[in-house]
């Protein structure tokens, strides 16, 4: 016993250790994360000095949130392999409440506040200020409020609903929440994503300022021009490791975009050797606006070309306006005041409805499956069948018997792991998902097919069976659009590539030019001012 | 290896594996048969029911004339689940029904009664009326996107207002003899008079022949396909089971008085709306709406369109369960149709229909339905009292609920 020492002294060993030789805030060692049948984080080691501004960048699916829910306790210590340590100990949350008990807040791109409650309620939301009784004091709240509101620069009411405001100021207001719960080490998670530069320049301004009263904080952004001016210190993570930490005096764009897409194309995508026909679909000046906020503008002006046989790849960042894009040229399925005009071999054609837009030759699946895509509690039959239920139709009734028959032919050709196709699709892998989505959508034979993020969420082997898919289907003809954050993806399957950045096409490459280097130069791209 | 416990699983496996071909036949038929039975519990469990209350009645529940009162009882409510069912597939649900049936059992007293009317007049105009609500509710539902259960909610006060200020504040009775048909006619001594009644008899048989027809047909077609089915032996047991309980019904039928007339329309409804929801285009899209919404959309599917369609069906149906019920009373009342909505919304939820939508069938729905009929009619005549018919029917549906969300859980469904 006492020559093997106990975990718990061992660890006391390694934080006296880390005391005496550093003052980071944080460490996070050897952090592998992995999900049934993914990696997710492997051996990933970063290191924040306190009171830095520490900028975190990868591509979309590299492992960046992952790596801060591990840290935040979204993923309870014991799920994940590696040491954190905060303020020179060990921790080991369990969940968030754990993580910002320690002065951990982490901010979501997606806002967590309650729309209809008010700024200081959100503000103290379960973090009450109670006075005698228990009760809830409405005038310490408000008064609290209203100086963690000057804190972070926000002239409102803190009576006022926050539905009334802005992403920007909504913004601001998380972070005012962050101080109220003493906030050591501040996580920002595209911060500015949704913001406008007004707004943006205020966000950044305010974190320096938070630097300045000694509070560290993370910051996960794509964009990099912001990073560059703000950061001390920058990591690149790339398939959930660590690529390398440099020091401000090191930054550089390049350097960054290089870090984020240097790896191998090989052997990852089916060979598949293009025979491009004449066009097919023409986009001329396709203009969306956002759903709620009819002001702001979501697609810019966008004008594209398929050609048969084709396969096009449009790339952008998140908010870039990709799927928005697609789903208001697939029957206005988003957006408001949608303008522009869409040519089928040279033909203008009506895609105001779903249903006009599949009867036109236009099929598009989904970015977001389940949501979207299947009806989980069917099963495959009538899920391959749904979009085209007409086909089958014998004196007004479904021929059931041949929708099983066409089914099953699409569980052999697509090689859907199931029994029989009576299976629901609640039940199937991913990858078997998204094989009966793009059965459904074969099915209903499109001459376009805007495949969203193809393979979000699949393993590495039905990746490839999904594009040896997509070769097939552009060797028979079709013109294919695909949209996907994975950069290497969509290098390796296009034949053509356009970038989308703010909601505007800021470039088209062939494939031969299109290093990603050069397409991630574009899709960063920002609008002139 | 000294692990005591270690061994025993191996050697089990070993002796399952030396009797494995036949072992393995019959337990893929066992296992089948155990599916089907998961499927049909609803149908097990209204068999339980039946058993149960032939028991504690001494065999009245079973006797000729009180079947005959079961299905006459129970018409509206049977009717009113048809539609119910769709509404709630769909995700939906319609509070307004009981209400709507006593606005339209008003009107067609005023069309049958006070204005003479003729009787098939008077019905098709109550009809159109039941379809006009219809398409006031769709309308706010479908295309102003309120949701269903504000909408009939606020349809459940309308239209019984609605209903007392036709009636103003007095019953209407007497209707024409054909109208009554609808709630308690006969069809019977078509061919003179017997002990037992030819007719009933020959439309049970009928019944029987098209039913195995049927089931040949669908067989033979998925065999034709190369698909799965059910092994012969459980496939002649189910057929020989269903036959011989229509055999009964109709001989309890025929011994009382005949088919109902209420049996009659209630067969055409389950028909075609078993087909309706089973085969058709607009079925189907009310199971991919109920499903999942975005994806039926961006399938395109005309959701509103088929939202607005059920809730005019809805209309429809809720006309036809107030005719029903006013031509059986001879009475067009202010009470009329009260609490029927429960009843259809119990009916389908005990015959299997999901609260997230997506899930249901017609026949579950009957099922259902007579489940509480059998409860309320078996209590009756045990002599339980109203209160305790309601605190027991109340549990059946919680309980039937809990079942169903047990078992999805239990199969790890989506």
């Amino acid at each position: 016993m006492l020559s093997s020492p106990t975990i718990s002294d061992r660890r006391r060993q390694t934080t006296r250790k880390t005391a005496i030789v550093t003052d980071n805030i944080l460490e996070m060692r050897s952090i592998t994360k992995t999900f049934p049948g993914v990696k997710a984080l492997s051996d990933v080691t970063i290191e924040v000095a306190r009171g830095e501004v520490h900028a975190i960048c990868g591509e979309n699916g590299a492992g960046k949130s992952t790596l801060m829910k591990v840290l935040s306790g979204v993923y309870p210590h014991g799920t994940y392999e590696g040491d954190i340590v905060f303020e020179g100990e060990p921790v080991a949350f369990r969940d968030i409440s754990d993580s910002e008990a320690k002065g951990i807040v982490i901010i979501h791109q997606e806002l967590a506040l309650s729309p209809y409650l008010s700024i200081a309620e959100n503000i103290f939301l379960n973090n009450e200020q109670k006075g005698a009784l228990g009760l809830i004091d409405w005038n310490t709240t408000n008064l609290e409020a209203r100086k963690l509101l000057e804190r972070v620069g926000l002239r409102e009411n803190p009576t006022t609903p926050i539905r009334q405001l802005g992403v920007g100021k909504q913004q601001l207001v998380e972070i005012a929440k962050a101080l109220s719960k003493e906030v050591k080490l501040l996580i920002l998670d595209e911060p500015t994503a949704a913001l406008n530069d007004e707004d943006s320049d205020h966000l950044l301004g305010l974190i320096l300022q938070l630097k300045e009263q000694g509070i560290t904080s993370i910051i996960i952004s794509h964009k990099l021009n912001e990073i560059k001016k703000i950061a001390d210190s920058v990591t690149v993570i790339r398939d959930g490791k660590t690529i390398e930490t440099m020091p401000r005096s090191a930054i550089s764009e390049e350097r960054i975009i290089k870090d984020m897409v240097g790896r191998d194309l090989e052997h990852r995508y089916p060979d598949h050797t293009p025979h491009i026909g004449e066009e097919l679909l023409r986009v001329e000046n396709w203009t969306a606006h956002h759903p709620q906020d009819a002001s702001r503008v979501v697609v810019d002006d966008v004008s594209l070309t398929v050609r048969a046989g084709e396969i096009v790849g449009i790339a952008g960042l998140m908010g870039a306006g990709r799927t928005e894009f697609a789903m208001s040229l697939f029957g206005h399925s988003y957006g408001s005041r949608i303008s522009g005009r869409v040519y089928l071999r040279g033909k203008e054609i009506r895609t105001r409805t779903v249903a006009e837009a599949i009867q036109n030759g236009i099929a598009y699946a989904t970015e977001d499956r389940k949501t979207y895509g299947l009806n989980l509690i069917e099963d495959i039959k009538r899920n391959i069948s749904a979009a085209s239920l007409r086909k089958l139709e014998k004196w007004g009734l479904v021929h059931d018997n041949e929708e099983y028959k066409v089914a099953d032919e699409f569980r052999r050709s697509m090689n859907i792991k199931a029994p029989n196709v009576l299976v629901k699709t609640g039940k199937l892998s991913g990858g078997n998902q998204q094989k009966v989505v793009l059965s459904k959508w074969i099915y209903a034979d499109p001459e376009v097919l805007i495949l969203d993020e193809p393979t979000r969420g699949i393993d590495v082997g039905a990746k490839y069976e999904i594009y040896t898919i997509i070769n097939r289907l552009a060797a028979e003809g079709k013109g294919i659009i695909v949209i996907s954050s994975e950069l290497p993806e969509l290098l390796g399957i296009s034949d053509r590539v356009y970038a989308l950045s703010e909601g505007r096409i800021t470039g088209e490459l062939p494939i031969e030019d299109a290093t990603p280097e050069a397409v991630l130069t574009l899709m960063t791209m920002e609008r002139p001012r | 290896m000294s692990n005591p416990t270690s061994p025993t699983p191996t050697e089990s496996q070993a002796v399952g594996g030396n009797i494995n071909p036949t072992e393995n036949r019959f337990t893929s038929w066992l296992s089948h048969v155990i599916a089907d039975l998961g499927k049909n519990g609803i149908f097990i469990a209204l068999v339980a029911v039946v058993v149960l209350f032939s028991i504690t009645t001494n065999g009245i529940l079973l006797r000729p004339q009180n079947i005959s009162n079961l299905i006459v009882q129970n018409g509206y409510i049977l009717v009113l689940a048809i539609g119910m069912v769709m509404v709630i597939i769909a995700g939906h649900i319609d509070l307004s029904v009981g209400s709507v049936a006593a606005f339209v059992g008003a009107c067609s007293g005023v069309f049958a009664v006070h204005w003479g009317l003729p009787w098939w007049l008077s019905i098709v105009l109550s009809l159109l009326i039941g379809a006009l609500v219809g398409v006031w509710q769709g309308f706010w539902i479908a295309f102003v996107g309120i949701p269903a259960f504000i909408v009939t909610l606020a349809g459940m006060l309308i239209f019984r207002g609605l209903a007392l200020v036709v009636l103003q504040n007095q019953n209407i009775g007497s209707f024409p003899a054909e109208y009554r048909a609808l709630g308690n006619g006969f069809l019977t001594n078509v061919f003179g008079e017997f002990e037992l009644d030819p007719l009933t008899l020959a439309i049970g048989g009928l019944a029987i022949v098209l039913i195995v027809i049927q089931q040949l047909r669908t067989r033979s077609g998925r065999q034709k396909y190369g698909q799965e089915v059910e092994p012969v032996v459980w496939f002649v047991a189910k057929l020989v089971f269903v036959s011989v309980a229509i055999a009964f019904f109709a001989y309890a039928l025929a011994s009382y008085k005949g088919i109902p007339v209420t049996l009659i329309v209630l067969a055409a409804l389950v028909l075609i709306y078993g087909i309706t929801m089973n085969r058709t285009v607009f079925g189907r899209h009310v199971y991919a709406i109920g499903g999942n919404r975005h994806a039926a959309e961006l399938s395109g599917i005309k959701t509103r369109r088929v939202d607005f369609w059920l809730f005019v069906n809805m209309g429809v149906l809720s006309a036809l369960a107030g005719l029903i019920f006013t031509a059986r009373l001879n009475l067009a009342g202010p009470k009329a149709g009260d609490g029927f909505e429960l009843e259809a919304i119990s009916a389908a939820f005990i015959g299997g229909a999901a609260v997230q939508g997506g899930v249901g069938t017609i026949g579950g729905a009957i099922i259902g339905g007579l489940i509480i009929g059998v409860l309320n009619n078996g209590m009756s005549i045990m002599g339980i009292g109203i209160e305790w018919q309601q605190a027991v029917k109340g549990l059946v549906l919680l309980l039937a609920v809990a079942f169903d969300v047990y078992n999805k859980r239990r199969s790890g469904g989506s």
